[in-house]
């Protein structure tokens, strides 16, 4: 398996969506070869960062706005 | 719910296999499947006329709709759009609501709807593209490999990091991004996705691959070592 081969199966291979035969080859390939093992890191901590919970919270006055134009809309929608 | 929970299931089952292999074994939370009853309830009342079952749902859910808003539109005055004028949506057409989906998932499917119609708007003033450019050739190539800087997240003020994010996911077509955040944020399945973008599972897979890559090459001009 090359690095080209490799960098094609490296979003299955994060899904585990592949056959162990071939999860295995690429697993060699990723002890051997630097440039392949940071794409899997980075790649994978891509998404980490943009799994991170403590991110993107909802502000307390957006939510506010959005309750209080939601019970003057739906109220006036609902008469 | 925080953003980490999805129906009330651990974390680690929105990571893909190879990331939850790292972190902590897979469990289900008990509340899972009461939740889900409950919901059905809420719907039911909500349908009657109950506005306090729908905020209910509303509060459930307004995270989510708005984390998603600010990923697909990429700043916060449109994201606060977005939940309001998603929320209103389905309060209009909530007897339109079979109950074959999650609310949650026909809710998504209606900020989708109004978030790709708000990014449309904006594409004629050339701000975002929304679809893939009709002369990219298919083939994606890493260009970086520098090694990141160990544990970005720690270094950087949590407002930062939204920055950094959000720009980088905004050099992305609008939906690479959106099955980006739906298959690996959202931690919907793939054929969920495709369903909800009208897409065939195989062009979910292609674009998830490609959002992937480029988003990893983004952030790489960020927290490259040195």
């Amino acid at each position: 398996m090359n690095c080209k081969e490799v960098f094609q199966e490296i979003s299955n291979y994060l899904d585990g969506n592949m056959d162990e035969d071939l999860k295995r080859t690429l697993k060699v390939h990723l002890k051997c070869c630097h440039h392949c093992q940071v794409l899997f890191d980075t790649t994978r901590k891509t998404i980490e960062l943009y799994c991170d919970g403590k991110l993107y919270e909802l502000p307390d006055d957006v939510r506010n706005r959005l309750h209080t134009a939601l019970r003057q809309k739906c109220q006036t929608q609902s008469h | 719910m925080d953003m980490g929970t999805f129906f009330g299931q651990s974390a680690s089952l929105l990571l893909p296999a190879a990331l939850r292999s790292n972190t902590q074994t897979v469990t289900i939370n008990p509340a899972q499947a009461g939740l889900a009853r409950d919901e059905s309830l809420l719907v039911t009342e909500a349908k009657a006329g109950n506005y306090a079952a729908f905020e209910e749902l509303v509060s459930r859910y307004e995270k989510k709709i708005y984390r998603l808003g600010l990923n697909l539109t990429g700043n916060p005055e449109d994201a606060e759009d977005l939940l309001q004028e998603t929320f209103l949506k389905a309060f209009q057409h909530l007897s339109a609501f079979r109950e074959d989906s999650r609310f949650y998932t026909w809710i998504v499917r209606i900020a989708i709807n109004e978030g790709l119609m708000k990014l449309r708007k904006r594409r004629s003033s050339k701000e975002v593209p929304v679809d893939e450019p009709t002369n990219e050739d298919g083939e994606v190539i890493p260009r970086e490999f520098a090694d990141w800087r160990p544990n970005p997240e720690q270094e950087l003020q949590r407002v930062e990091m939204e920055t950094i994010l959000r720009n980088a996911a905004k050099a992305l077509p609008a939906t690479f991004r959106t099955v980006f955040f739906l298959r690996d944020v959202e931690g919907l399945s793939t054929e969920e996705t495709a369903e909800m973008l009208n897409l065939s599972v195989g062009a979910v897979k292609a674009r998830l691959f490609r959002a992937r890559l480029r988003l990893r090459e983004e952030l790489s001009k960020t927290f490259k070592r040195g």
